[in-house]
């Protein structure tokens, strides 16, 4: 099926191309952390965490929100996502190859990754991250490739791949909750350390992946005259929706018991991402962008009207993305070290090899993707004009 | 001493040669980044302990001791003076607010409120960073010292997420470019970049039968000694004197005490 991928219009090569260059540029960035040390990033001894671990932290949910397509696709038989599913678990392969290579990014000594599996330590949360989200990436690999081969035969899936997609929508949920046991554990990280954080981030992820997939699905459609289907982007936009109703409320649970309760480690954080804390405020105006980004969206997605207008759906699709990768590819992560345990304040920005280094990362997504895409967009039209 | 130091050395050994396949690519493309096991040696004199444990008399610290002391600990294990928010510190002052937030007490005794802190890793009995560490590069040994293995520590910075009391640091630059040549104490070795460090409560000295160099530079300010024995210098000094210990309410049971 991969020969699939090497035949083009001179357009799509030259978009592999320029993903190539990308991610060369990033290469050599990254060659410069790998001499210097983390000291070319903009973390801190206060803020050990940033750029890389808060977007893996936003990828995790991309690719766990296949399951909104998976779960009512296969198990309650809805027929209406038989075109945009495979697209769905595409991006969830996409998204999981970037989260791996995000923690790699951010790893002290990448030449010992290995020491995890050397010395399995299961009462680490990262431990368990890697068994879901490596288990996640076989899962989807296995289920898009075989259900796509055997469409391209005109058969049926073979059975045995039937367990594996039922298991694939527990694991999907998991690898969003592990990833949020990350923070919600620890017990000196008054942000993080609340239950709403796993809900949290499943309904926020619920609303960006759909979006992301909505998005994409345009771009198909120009590029390819490939139509996943108007009903099933329809369906996928209340599911965006309502996710990210989830999301604003699951929010506002949490400023409720952080502002009534008044316990100062808790509440200096959302007092630092807000309103700024002793003099600190550099992701201010991001949140409350984020936030107003959020209701927009639910306006634009909620009503019938505006929702069916292809122009309004993507706008709405795009404040979505917005709001949701605010919350967690910045303010989530450095939320959670500002002010550090000791109550000081060090804030974080990334530098500019940083980010070249980010992009580089989702160069290799968009790679990934593009190739994926190339396959599954080939076979679905060649089925349709027999 | 049940933790045997030989046994975790061959640990060590046997998972860096498993890893070589990785190592050894890597070495090919940036030689030098790769640090051997530095073997160690036990004495008849080592000092052993139950449960190893720390007093800090506040009262007693005036500013050119606490200077001395982080200046002992910092000197003597080769800790590289670099430039916050980068830096590393294995002992350090800090406003009592800051060391004590859970303290919350505006009307403390002015001399104790406005004397500064000294921080440092509290050893805790229930530590949370060894919990969180995905390698157990992060342990605890069974005399209830934390330590750090820093050539299995991936860098993954997990534990400083963890550590409640700010008392991790992480190797963001290659520490020996920030550090004098010879280095200050050619017996300890240094670290690499990309690992991180934090206070052993001296292990290297317990073995050789000294106290740890904070301890030995305080002058009576800071006592050590075995939490499980009635009769050691710490547990007379907390019979006598009202202690306090840094955020005792997240149940992490830090094993650094604070005479106020
Ligand atoms: S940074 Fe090193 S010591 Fe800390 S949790 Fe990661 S592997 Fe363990």
């Amino acid at each position: 099926m991969l020969e699939k991928a090497l035949e083009g219009q001179p357009r799509y090569w030259g978009w592999l191309i320029f993903l190539l260059a990308l991610i060369g540029a990033a290469a050599f960035g990254y060659s410069f952390q790998y001499r210097e040390g983390l000291s070319i990033t903009g973390m801190s001894r206060d803020v050990s965490w940033g750029f890389y671990i808060a977007n893996f932290t936003f990828l995790v949910g991309v690719a766990a929100s296949a399951v909104m397509l998976v779960l009512p696709y296969y198990l309650h038989h809805y027929k209406t996502f038989g075109r945009i599913t495979i697209l769905g678990e595409f991006l969830a392969i996409a998204s999981v190859v970037m989260c791996i290579l995000f923690i790699v990014a951010d790893l002290g000594k990448p030449a010992r990754v290995n020491n995890v599996l050397l010395h399995p330590t299961p009462n680490s949360i990262l431990f368990w991250d890697m068994i879901v989200l490596n288990g996640y990436l076989f899962l989807n690999l296995i289920i898009g490739w075989t259900t796509l081969a055997a469409e391209r035969k005109e058969l049926p899936p073979p059975k045995w791949v039937k367990p594996l997609i039922y298991l694939s929508i527990p694991w999907a949920v998991s690898i969003h909750t592990v990833t949020a046991f990350l923070y919600a554990g620890l017990p000196g990280r008054g942000f993080w350390l609340t239950a709403i954080l796993a809900p949290r981030f499943l309904a926020s992820a619920f609303a960006a992946g759909p979006a992301v997939l909505i998005l994409l699905s345009f771009l198909v459609r120009g590029l390819t005259k490939f139509d996943a289907g108007k009903e099933a982007r329809e369906t996928l936009a209340k599911i965006v929706c309502y996710a990210i109703i989830m999301h604003l409320f699951f929010f506002f649970l949490e400023v409720f018991t952080v502002g009534y309760s008044m316990i100062p480690s808790h509440l200096a954080h959302l007092k630092y991402l807000y309103f700024g804390y002793h003099g600190a405020g550099g992701l201010v105006p991001f949140v409350w962008t984020a936030l107003v980004a959020g209701f927009a969206a639910i306006v634009l997605l909620i009503v019938p009207r505006f929702r069916q207008k292809e122009g309004l759906l993507i706008t709405g699709c795009i404040l979505v993305f917005v709001c949701t990768w605010i919350d967690k590819g910045m303010a989530m992560i450095s939320g959670g070290f500002v002010p550090n345990p000791l109550h000081e304040v060090t804030e974080y920005a990334p530098t500019n090899l940083e980010l070249l280094i980010t992009f580089g990362v989702y160069g290799v997504g968009a790679l990934v993707l593009t190739i994926l895409y190339k396959v599954a967009v080939s076979i679905k039209q060649q089925e349709e004009l027999r | 001493m049940t933790f045997n130091r030989r046994d975790f050395l061959k640990v060590a050994g046997l998972s860096a040669a498993v890893g070589l396949g990785g190592n050894a690519a890597f070495e090919l493309i940036f030689p030098g980044q790769v640090d051997a096991a530095e073997e160690m040696k036990q004495s008849p004199t080592e000092l052993t302990a139950k449960r190893w444990g720390m007093v800090i008399d506040v009262k007693k610290l005036t500013p050119g001791l606490r200077k001395t002391i982080t200046d002992a600990c910092h000197i003597n294990h080769n800790v590289p003076t670099i430039e916050p928010p980068k830096n590393l510190k294995w002992i350090w002052e800090a406003p009592f607010e800051h060391v004590f937030t859970e303290v919350e007490q505006e009307y403390l005794e002015e001399a104790v409120k406005e004397s500064p802190m000294l921080a440092m890793c509290n050893h805790c009995d229930n530590p949370p960073c060894v919990r969180v560490c995905p390698t157990k590069a992060t342990f605890r040994r069974a005399d209830g010292i934390v330590m750090m293995d820093m050539h299995r520590c991936i860098g993954c910075r997990f534990c400083m997420a963890a550590c409640p009391y700010g008392s991790r640091s992480f190797n963001f630059y290659d520490p020996r470019k920030y550090l004098p040549d010879p280095v200050p104490n050619t017996a300890y070795p240094t670290r690499t970049k990309g690992v991180v460090e934090k206070c052993t409560f001296c292990t290297e000295r317990l073995v050789t039968g000294q106290l740890p160099y904070c301890v030995e530079a305080a002058q009576g300010a800071m006592l050590f000694g075995d939490m499980s024995d009635a009769g050691s210098a710490p547990r007379k000094a907390l019979r006598s004197r009202f202690s306090i210990r840094r955020n005792p309410g997240l149940g992490t049971q830090p094993q650094v005490y604070y005479l106020v």
